[in-house]
């Protein structure tokens, strides 16, 4: 059966939910191998077997860690020359993108990035890809090469099946170069889901007015048991940090709901959850471009709406 | 400092976008095209690096380098009224149709030739939206990629920079020479000047054929793409939701909704 590599994306053992749909994705061709990069594998591995990955590559070294993409890369053209996978699977995230970009130079292979779906084809995988915002939908396919895909996190469901998750250890063989990272900050981590992976997201923007304004957002992720995102106009104010910025130049998500509350729903803003399944909508302007897309929609005060539909949800609970 | 910043026309965003049905590339022809916006902070980035280098006594210069068709000569004209001092436009009927991987041998053959200290690229084309661009050509010319940075520090021959992650940020370092590429929260782009677009209008512009940058002709445009298009569709509207006016009870109306659905 073919092999197909995934890339993993793990926080030391704890395996991301975008890996699990790559594994998912990768059995729709053939054998699903892991490339595990730094420490965590064993611990990780049962993850992985749940989920039907037949084997893990472990480079269980520092560089991968110490480096900006360019040792994670190497790995895979090695392992692209040594296994001749059918194809390899990256998370289509800032970072997977850019190790898919150099692997490609690498190994002079077509790359394709954003894909929303990829269906076995006559002359090799063919990508679905959502394009201009959202309006277009383009079929593509790498004609030489390797294909490299980089998937849209929350584009498959993940789906147990199983496997073995044999680990194999693998190493680099040159030497790591390019720039070196000297530290990393981690915002705090909160109980909530993480945003490109949860199955809600309640986002707000502009007009929550501030900071403070800003707070009745968590307080009604926390109730949904939500994650929380922001437009730009709000990271761009600092009312909210950068990595919660849901759009074109922020995160894309795909949730089964998505609340957006006091946001006008520019297009570089719907880039990023256009594909969501459900949409609701507070707005006060009933001309806000939201609307459009939105499954139920109402048009009114955001400080009004929201705390009366706080105190719904508590009388249901 | 020899600074070349990248500069990708786009088309506007905010007009109809479409895939032309004979060749499935992307209808420059029928709407405005303008500098990628993510461009603009590059930009400034690089200004600002080439002002600061000034200052301190060292002699610097930002190159425009624009691969795209000849419409792209007014991105490249704003971005020498903003203040760069030159630029290159790779400008030949064989890229047409090229891809991520073609254009980043392009860009590189051409880099290669007229050297650089310094690549400075925008995080995304808002057209293509890859954001691979700056560590693909890391990857061809052999130098460190310094990518996403939404803080750029130089200091001699040395660049650290913030780079944005997935939960927070890394500082990362490398030496010089390097492609950087910078996200929106970097740097806040200037407005053209009147000075600034009278000056432009004598600023050199040279512009290269593949056969001028030694770029092989099998290797970009639609034959030497290595992906392609299948087909395109446009997207069916999504079917129209319900919209309520509050009339104070839309909390509740809201709650009623989500119920209905199973969320609460
Ligand atoms: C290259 C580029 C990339 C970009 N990337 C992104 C991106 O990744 N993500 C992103 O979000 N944007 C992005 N943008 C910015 C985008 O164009 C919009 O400017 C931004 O999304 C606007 O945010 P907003 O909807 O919160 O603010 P606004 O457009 O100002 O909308 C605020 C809305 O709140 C409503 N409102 C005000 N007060 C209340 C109230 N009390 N109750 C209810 N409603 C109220 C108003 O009617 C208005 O519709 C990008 C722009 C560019 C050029
Ligand atoms: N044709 C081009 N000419 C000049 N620069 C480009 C071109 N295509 C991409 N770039 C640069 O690469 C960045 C990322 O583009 P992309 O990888 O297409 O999203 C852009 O922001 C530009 O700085």
């Amino acid at each position: 059966m073919a092999e197909i590599l995934v890339l993993a994306e793990h926080v030391d053992a704890d395996v991301k939910k975008v890996t699990l749909e790559l594994i998912t994705l990768a059995r729709r061709f053939g054998e699903a191998s892991v490339v595990w990069t730094g420490a965590g594998a064993e611990e990780g591995q049962a993850r992985l077997a749940e989920y039907g990955a037949t084997r893990v590559y472990v480079a269980a070294d520092s560089v991968y860690d110490d480096y900006v993409t360019n040792p994670a890369a190497e790995l895979l053209a090695q392992l692209v020359k040594e296994k001749s996978p059918a194809l390899v699977l990256v998370a289509g995230n800032a970072q997977g993108k850019e190790v898919a970009g150099r692997l490609a130079v690498k190994i002079d292979s077509g790359v394709l990035t954003d894909a929303v779906d990829l269906q076995p084809g006559a002359d090799g995988p063919v990508a679905e890809q959502s394009v201009f915002g959202g309006a277009t939908i383009v079929h593509s396919r790498v004609r030489r090469g390797t294909p490299i895909v980089a998937m849209r996190p929350n584009a498959v469901a993940p789906e147990p099946a199983a496997g073995d998750a044999a680990i194999e250890a693998v190493s680099l063989s040159a030497d790591a170069t390019g720039a070196r990272i000297t530290n990393r900050v981690v915002a705090e981590r909160s109980d909530r889901p993480e945003l490109s992976e949860a199955s809600i997201v309640v986002s707000g923007g502009r007009g929550t007015g501030g900071a403070e304004g800003f707070g009745v957002i968590e307080q009604l992720a926390d109730a949904m048991g939500a994650a929380v995102g922001a437009s730009r106009a709000v990271t761009d104010a600092g009312w909210y940090p950068h990595q919660f910025q849901v759009g074109q130049t922020g995160k894309t998500v795909s949730p089964q709901l998505y609340m957006a509350i006091g946001i006008s729903g520019a297009i570089q803003h719907r880039a990023g959850m256009q594909t969501s399944k459900t949409i609701i909508a507070v707005n006060k302007d009933p001309e806000a471009p939201i609307f459009e897309l939105a499954d139920f929609g109402v048009v009114g005060d955001l400080f009004k709406v929201v705390p009366q539909l706080l105190e719904e949800i508590g009388k249901r609970k | 400092m020899n600074i070349v910043v990248l500069v990708k026309q786009v088309p506007d965003t905010w007009a109809e976008r479409k895939l032309k049905d004979a060749d499935a590339t992307l209808d420059r022809a029928s709407v405005d095209g303008l500098i990628n916006e993510l461009d603009e902070y590059a930009i400034e980035e690089g200004l600002q690096i080439a002002e600061a280098q000034r200052a301190a006594g060292n002699e610097a210069e930002v190159t425009i380098l624009t691969m795209g068709p000849e419409k792209a000569a007014e991105s490249i004209r704003k971005a020498l009224s903003m203040g760069a001092d030159k630029a290159v436009h790779l400008l030949d009927d064989g890229l047409a149709g090229s891809d991520g991987l073609s254009t980043s041998y392009a860009l590189a053959q051409v880099l290669g030739q007229i050297g650089f200290d310094l690549v400075i690229a925008g995080s995304e084309s808002t057209d293509a939206r890859m954001g691979v661009m700056a560590a693909m050509l890391a990857e061809r010319l052999g130098v460190p990629q310094v990518s996403l940075a939404n803080k750029v520090e130089i200091d001699g021959t040395a660049i650290r920079i913030r780079r944005a992650s997935e939960d927070g940020y890394f500082e990362v370092e490398s030496t010089l020479p390097a492609v950087v590429s910078v996200v929106e929260k970097t740097n806040e782009p200037r407005y053209p000047s009147f000075k600034g677009i009278m000056a432009a209008k004598k600023k050199p512009v040279q512009t290269m054929s593949l056969a001028d940058a030694g770029i092989d002709p099998a290797l970009v445009g639609l034959g030497g793409a290595a992906t392609e298009v299948v087909d395109h569709t446009q997207r069916p509207p999504r079917q129209a939701g319900t919209v309520v006016k509050d009339e104070g009870d839309g909390g509740a109306k809201v709650a009623e909704f989500l119920a209905a659905q199973k969320f609460i």
